[in-house]
């Protein structure tokens, strides 16, 4: 019986969503409008995240060493560094890397590249790149290793510059910027989000309010709440799926027009890539957000004509 | 079998509907309740129905208070009694089939049940062409006799008709007349409201005259007196 029940169940919400065919469409496309809304959240969410993250790993505090100075002297301040509890992580470029690194950078510029050659010896110190768990935190760590102030065997300090200052204010701009605009984009989008889905509640419910007087009757006829109410989630349901696949299909062209901009605008991320390379979590999260919308809205709809 | 005991009903704004009202219907009976606007018949009826409640007084089923009922016992008691309105109030968006199918799957009844009971339901109301279309596709008659239909499919004990020919045209009236009597031939017990002087001088049973909310004539053999 119950299998019958749930048979005549899901019928009945087929037809209702296919002989109320123009309220199926409005539905529908309200419903989509909300669930690209919720896409463009995720979207912005991840855009945000990585460039929050891709600015933070660009800022750090950069120690660079003396010529004379030693790798061992180098890695002993690298060690101290590292058992700081601020520090995230140390990155050690030795000299040769340096000059490598040095001489990748300027592979087409003959003159640089013919001057490095004269020296009879590597111009570059070695340097280590701090990277703190915090943005706020580089302060203390430029001066804890300003304060340290070693010296090598021969008396001469080994720290040659620490770069901290020069971007002291840039860091601190960023980290606020970055802040302000993740709390902004969270409240414009919740509130979007909100919006749409009340819009869409609304439009369920009138579909519904179109069918009360058929509820009614139903009541009449001994049908149990459940027994009356199932073809409408049903049918709520339907409309989440269909507005899923819509919002799914809709976001592929959108994402592609928009990956270049957002890969020269954002720190490299191209959110067409992202949506490929994450389509089925995208896919769950639109999909269930469309059923649990659209099921819950059939739900309240009918809930105001079955009390008879 | 029915059975009204001292009911009064008054709603909020206090206004009286019924006042004071006893009687009662027997099985396989045929009764017409007949009075102007406001004497007090649909809530009557209602009050069958388990739609409103008594202010004062109790209504029996048999031996059952129907305002004592649960909510789901409701849904299982309205089973047993077949509607019929003044409008008619089929499924819009589904056939005729569909229409009466629906009552029956309202009240647990299996596929092969509905697939040969709705055509022979049908038959007796003489719609059995008409199985097909929606009801924006019949006329007011016919869609009164597809809920005469839907009303009776499921052997109900009781067959409750509010104005049912309020709508119709003479002609369609006699046929909708007809169609009730044979069904209370077949044995089942029959409350009608009218307005209709011509239904009730036709049907010629038992009729009660309502005014202000109260009963004003219960007569065995009545004719339409106002």
């Amino acid at each position: 019986m119950i299998l019958t029940n749930v048979k005549r169940i899901l019928k009945a919400g087929f037809f209702n969503f296919w002989r109320n065919g123009f309220v199926s469409l409005s539905s529908v496309l309200v419903m989509t409008i909300t669930l690209l809304a919720i896409g463009a959240v995720i979207f912005m969410g991840v855009i945000l995240n990585t460039s929050l993250s891709e600015i933070k790993s660009k800022v750090g505090v950069n120690v660079y060493f003396v010529t004379t100075a030693t790798e061992n002297e180098v890695l002993g301040l690298k060690t101290e560094l590292e058992a700081l509890p601020e520090v995230d992580e140390v990155f050690y470029t030795s000299r040769d890397e340096a000059l490598a690194q040095f001489k990748a950078r300027h592979a087409d510029n003959e003159i640089t590249l013919q001057v490095l050659g004269e020296l009879d010896e590597n111009p570059l110190g070695a340097s280590l790149a701090v990277r703190a768990k915090d943005p706020t935190q580089y302060q203390l760590i430029a001066q804890f290793v300003q304060d340290k102030n070693i010296l090598s065997s021969n008396g001469i300090p080994i720290v040659d510059k620490v770069n901290y200052t020069d971007k002291a204010v840039i860091i601190e701009r960023l980290t606020k910027v970055i802040s302000s605009t993740e709390k902004l984009s969270v409240i414009v989008t919740l509130v979007l989000v909100i919006v749409s889905i009340l819009i869409t509640l609304n439009t369920v419910r009138l579909a519904i309010y179109t069918s009360r007087e058929e509820i009614s009757v139903m009541k009449l006829v001994g049908a149990s709440s459940g027994y009356i109410q199932g073809p409408f989630i049903v049918t709520g349901v339907m409309y989440g799926l269909i507005a899923g696949c819509i919002s799914l299909t809709l976001l592929y062209p959108f994402t592609y027009w928009l990956g270049g901009l957002t890969q020269d605008f954002f720190v490299g991320l191209n959110v067409f890539n992202y949506y490929l390379a994450h389509f089925g979590q995208i896919f769950f999260i639109i999909m269930s957000s469309g059923v649990v919308i659209g099921a819950i809205s059939s739900f309240i709809g009918t809930k105001r004509y079955l009390d008879l | 079998m029915i059975y009204f005991d001292k009911v009064s009903k008054i709603y909020a704004d206090k206004s009286i509907a019924l006042k004071d009202i006893t009687f009662s219907i027997e099985p396989k009976e045929f009764v017409t309740i007949v009075g102007h606007s406001g004497a007090g018949k649909t809530t009557l009826l209602k009050m069958i129905l388990a739609e409103e409640k008594p202010s004062e007084g109790s209504v029996f089923f048999e031996s059952t208070n129907i305002n004592s009922l649960r909510k789901h016992q409701i849904n299982m008691y309205r089973r047993r009694i077949g509607v019929v309105f003044q409008d008619f109030r089929l499924l819009p968006n589904k056939t005729v089939y569909e229409n009466i199918a629906f009552a029956m799957e309202a009240a647990g009844r299996n596929d092969e049940e509905i697939e040969s009971d709705v055509p022979h339901v049908l038959e007796l109301v003489d719609l059995e062409h008409k199985i097909w279309n929606f009801p924006r596709e019949l006329s007011g008659g016919e869609r009164q006799r597809v809920a005469i239909a839907r009303a009776i499919v499921n052997q109900p004990d009781v067959v409750i008709a509010d104005e049912p020919t309020g709508n119709l045209d003479p002609i369609s009236t006699y046929d909708v007349v007809q169609v009730f009597k044979k069904i209370n031939d077949l044995g089942t017990m029959i409350l009608l409201t009218t307005h209709n002087k011509g239904v009730v001088d036709a049907l010629g049973g038992r009729v009660i005259t309502m005014e202000g909310g109260t009963i004003l004539r219960d007569d065995p053999k009545g004719g339409y007196v106002l």
